[in-house]
C-alpha cells in the first residue's frame, strides 16, 4: 500500500474521524527508519485499548507496533485472548480467525500474497498468546516452522490463559497453582524457544517488554529475516498482572525481575549461520547509509 | 490495487484463454470423456484459475487432491501443499481466501468434522472458499464407506451446500460455484458435497469445455469486506472489540452479522437458478407419488420409476440440486399434488427428510425412507418395496428373493 492510498479528498477532510486524520498526517507508513521513538509523536498504529490498566501487553503491542519495518505492507494474524481485544484498534490488516490456527491462517495468507504479487514485499507477522501458540495451536504453529514458511511468530507469553482467567499453560512454570490446576502445574514450562531452533527457525529471541530499544531490534530483525530466509520466533514475557495478583504500576518490575540472568526471562537468542550472515550484511548497509548520510550533512554545513 | 480491466480474451502463462464464464459453459463445444469423478474434478480445477489448493489425504477423495496436485505440478495453480490436519487446512484456506486467492479444497466424513470450527468463521469472514466434500461415514466403528450424514452438520454453517449427483453435475459445479460464490452479494464459503465412491471412484462420460479456456481470474476486490493484503486503507472496523464486551453494541453487531451471512445464502438464489438451471430438477410433478432426494439417491430413485412404471405405478422425481439455499418453494410446487412423498436417502437419520417435512404442508405425506447407511448401496428395489408397502401392495423384498 502506498501511502496515496488512505489520502482523503479536500472536501471530506473537516468529517473524518479525528483519529483517521491523525492516521493520515502523521502514520509513519513508508518512514524507513521508524521505530520506538515515534511513540507519541503519532499513534504508532494503535488506537486506545481495553486491556487491563498497565498490562504489559499494551506496552508490547505499541512498541511492536512501532518497530514494523513495513507497516504498509504488512498483515497480522492474531488469535483468541487477550490480544484479540487490541486488534480491531490496530492500524494494519489484521484476521481473528479462531482459538490456536494463527500459523495455518498466515501461512496460506502469505503463500497468498506471494502469488498475487510476485516481486512486491507483503510480511505477515503473527501475535498470539501463549495457550493459542504452545497448546491448542502447538501442531499448526510447529508445522509452519518445518515447512518454513517466510513469517514471523509472536507468542505473548504471559504464562496462562488470561481471557479465560488464568488456567494452567504449557509455558506456566511448574508448581503454579492455577485454575484447572489445583494441585500446581505438572510439568515443566515448555521449551519453545529451543524448540523453535531445532524446528527451522531461523531467529528466535526470548525476552521481557521493558526495554522498548530491544523489542524494536529484535521485531525488525525477525521480519527482515522471515522475508528472506524462512521462520522467525519471538517469545516475550508480557507478565498478566491481574492473575498474578500485582497492581498496575508493577508490570515493568515484574518483567525487570524476571530478566535477571539466572532467571528464566533472560535474554535469549538464537540466530542460523544464513541469518548470522544476512543480519551482517544487513547491519554493514545500515552503517554505511548513515555514513553517506553523515558525510551529506557535513557537506551541506 | 490490482487492475479491474477484463482479462477475458487474454491468455495465462499455460496459454490457456481467460473465457467469459457464460460462453465457456453454455455455448463452448463440449467434448466427451470417459473420467472417474476423481478425475473430473482436476479437469474442473484445470479450468478454473485457482490460485492456491491445499490438500489433506482422506478417503475417498485423496486421489482428487492429489490428481490437482498434479496441476500443480504443471503450473496450472499458484500455489499447493499439504496441511497437517484438515482443522489447519481449513485455516490456510481461509488465510488464503483473506489474501485474496481463489482458494480450493477437498474432504471427507472425519475430514470435515475436524475441521468443523472452520466452517462458519469462513462464512462469517465472507470466504468464498470453494470445498468438496466426498461423504463417508463419521462415526465409530470406523468406515470410509459413502455415508451422507456430515452434510447435516454442514447445512448450518452459513455455507453454500450443493449435492452433485453425477461426475457431470461435480464438471459444471465447480466451476459454476464459484461463479455463484463469488458475487458481491453472496462472497460465501460453498461446499460442493457427493456421496464417496459412487461419485469419486466410478467412471462416467463427461462433457468437458474445451481445455484451453478458463474462468477469468477472481478479483478480490469486488468482495463486500476488505481484503486483507493491505491494499486499502485499515480502517479501524470497530472502535470497540467485537463479541468479547458485554454491551449492546456487539450483541447487535453479532446478531445482525449472523442474519447478513443468512441474507446472503438467501441473496444466492438468483444466481444459482441462472447458472444451475433451478434449484431443482422435477419430473412427473402430477403424480400422485413423488420421490424427493438428493446427490446419488436421485439415480436410484430414477430407476425405481422405471421400475414402477412396468407395474402400473406412476411416480415423479424431484431432484434436490441446493441445499443452501434452501427451494422450499420449488419443492413445495413441485409436491403439491403428491398424496405421497418418499425420500430415499444414503445416511441413518434423515436430514433431508426432515427438511422436507418441514417445507410442505399437510407433512404426513411425507415418508422418511429408505434409509441406507454405513456405505450400503440402495437397490431401487427397495425403494419400490417402501412405495409399494405403503400404498398396500403386495411387495417382494429382496431378502424373499434371495439375494
Ligand atoms: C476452540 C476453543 N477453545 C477454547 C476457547 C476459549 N478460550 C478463549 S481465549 C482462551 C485462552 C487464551 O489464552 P492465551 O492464548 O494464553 O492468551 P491470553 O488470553 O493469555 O493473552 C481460551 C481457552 C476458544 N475460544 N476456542
Ligand atoms: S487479564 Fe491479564 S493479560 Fe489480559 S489484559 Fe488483563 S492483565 Fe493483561
Amino acid at each position: 500500500m502506498s501511502k496515496e492510498r488512505i489520502k482523503i479528498a479536500p472536501e471530506f477532510f473537516d468529517i473524518m474521524p479525528p483519529e483517521y486524520q491523525d492516521l493520515v498526517q502523521r502514520a509513519t507508513y513508508g518512514k524507513e527508519d521508524r521505530g520506538w521513538k515515534d511513540i507519541g509523536t503519532a499513534k504508532e498504529l494503535i488506537e486506545e485499548h481495553s486491556l487491563c490498566a498497565g498490562c504489559p501487553e499494551s506496552m508490547a503491542f505499541r512498541y511492536i507496533l512501532a518497530s514494523l519495518p513495513n507497516p504498509e505492507d504488512t498483515v497480522m494474524v492474531g488469535s483468541t485472548g487477550c490480544t484479540s481485544l487490541v486488534f480491531p484498534m490496530v492500524a494494519v490488516h489484521n484476521i481473528h480467525s479462531l482459538f490456536g490456527n494463527q500459523n495455518a491462517i498466515a501461512s496460506g495468507l502469505k503463500r497468498a500474497l506471494t502469488v498475487r504479487f510476485p516481486g512486491k514485499v507483503k510480511d505477515v507477522v503473527v501475535l498470539a498468546g501463549d495457550g493459542a501458540t504452545v497448546d491448542i495451536g502447538l501442531d499448526m504453529t510447529l508445522q509452519a516452522w518445518f515447512r518454513q514458511e517466510k513469517f514471523t511468530t509472536i507468542c505473548f507469553d504471559n504464562e496462562l490463559y488470561a481471557n479465560t482467567g488464568g488456567q494452567e499453560s504449557g509455558l506456566m512454570r511448574k508448581g503454579f497453582v492455577a485454575k484447572m490446576a489445583p494441585i500446581g502445574k505438572q510439568f515443566e514450562k515448555v521449551r519453545l524457544p529451543e524448540i523453535a531452533r531445532e524446528s527451522g527457525c531461523h531467529y528466535v529471541v526470548q525476552c521481557t517488554v521493558s526495554k522498548p530499544s530491544v523489542v524494536e531490534r529484535v521485531i525488525r530483525n525477525a521480519v527482515f529475516v522471515a522475508r528472506e530466509l524462512g521462520p522467525t520466533y519471538i517469545q516475550l514475557y508480557t507478565p498478566c498482572i491481574l492473575e498474578i495478583g500485582k497492581n498496575s504500576m508493577e508490570g515493568l518490575q515484574e518483567m525487570r525481575d524476571s530478566e535477571k540472568p539466572t532467571e528464566r526471562f533472560a535474554y535469549k537468542e538464537f540466530v542460523s549461520e544464513p541469518a548470522k550472515q544476512f543480519l551482517a550484511e544487513l547491519a554493514a548497509k545500515e552503517k554505511e547509509k548513515k555514513a553517506a548520510a553523515k558525510q551529506l550533512a557535513s557537506q551541506e554545513a | 490495487m490490482a487492475e479491474t480491466k477484463s482479462l477475458i480474451g487474454t491468455q495465462n502463462k499455460k496459454g490457456q484463454t481467460y473465457t467469459d464464464p457464460r460462453r465457456m459453459l453454455f455455448e463452448a463445444p463440449r467434448t466427451p470423456s470417459f473420467y472417474t469423478g476423481s478425475e473430473v474434478i482436476k479437469e474442473a480445477i484445470r479450468r478454473a484459475s485457482c490460485d492456491v489448493m491445499i490438500a489433506y489425504p482422506i478417503t475417498p477423495q485423496s486421489e482428487a487432491a492429489a490428481l490437482i496436485g498434479e496441476l500443480f505440478a504443471e503450473g496450472y495453480i499458484g500455489d499447493y501443499f499439504r496441511g497437517e490436519s484438515e482443522f489447519a487446512v481449513m485455516s490456510q484456506c481461509a488465510g488464503a481466501a483473506f489474501g485474496g486467492a481463489r482458494v480450493f479444497t477437498t474432504t471427507a466424513g472425519p475430514g470435515t468434522m475436524r475441521a468443523m470450527e472452520n466452517f462458519p468463521m469462513w462464512a462469517g469472514a465472507r470466504l468464498p472458499i470453494q470445498m468438496i466434500v466426498t461423504c463417508r461415514g463419521i462415526n465409530s466403528p470406523l468406515s470410509i464407506q459413502p455415508d451422507t450424514l456430515e452434510i447435516s452438520y454442514l447445512m448450518n454453517t452459513g455455507m453454500l451446500v450443493w449435492h452433485a449427483e453425477t461426475a457431470q453435475d461435480f464438471f459444471d459445479w465447480i466451476l459454476k460455484g464459484y461463479m455463484v460464490s463469488e458475487e458481491p452479494d453472496v462472497h460465501l464459503p460453498l461446499a460442493l458435497c457427493c456421496d464417496g465412491f459412487f461419485v469419486t471412484h466410478t467412471k462416467d462420460v463427461v462433457q468437458l469445455t474445451p481445455a484451453d479456456m478458463c474462468l477469468p481470474p477472481y478479483d478480490p476486490y469486488r468482495s463486500p469486506v476488505p481484503c486483507m493484503d493491505m491494499e486499502c486503507p485499515p480502517v479501524r472496523m470497530m472502535r470497540d472489540p467485537f463479541i468479547m464486551k458485554s454491551n449492546y453494541i456487539s450483541y447487535a453487531t453479532h446478531a445482525s452479522w449472523q442474519q447478513e451471512i443468512w441474507a446472503a445464502v438467501e441473496r444466492s438464489r438468483k444466481h444459482t437458478i441462472a447458472w444451475l438451471d433451478g434449484l431443482i430438477d422435477a419430473e412427473n410433478t402430477d403424480a400422485d407419488i413423488m420421490i424427493v432426494a438428493s446427490g446419488t439417491a436421485v439415480s436410484q430413485g430414477r430407476e425405481a420409476i422405471r421400475m414402477l412404471e412396468d407395474e402400473g405405478v406412476r411416480a415423479g422425481l424431484v431432484k434436490v440440486k441446493t441445499l443452501r439455499p434452501w427451494p422450499g418453494e420449488e419443492i413445495r410446487e413441485a409436491t403439491k399434488h403428491a398424496e405421497h412423498i418418499f425420500v430415499p436417502e444414503f445416511n441413518v437419520t434423515g436430514w433431508l427428510a426432515k427438511e422436507i417435512r418441514a417445507t410442505v404442508p399437510n407433512s404426513d405425506r411425507v415418508h422418511a425412507g429408505p434409509h441406507v447407511c454405513g456405505g450400503m448401496t440402495m437397490p431401487p428395489e427397495i425403494i419400490v418395496s417402501e412405495i409399494k408397502t405403503t400404498l398396500g401392495m403386495r411387495a417382494v423384498s429382496l431378502a424373499g428373493r434371495g439375494s
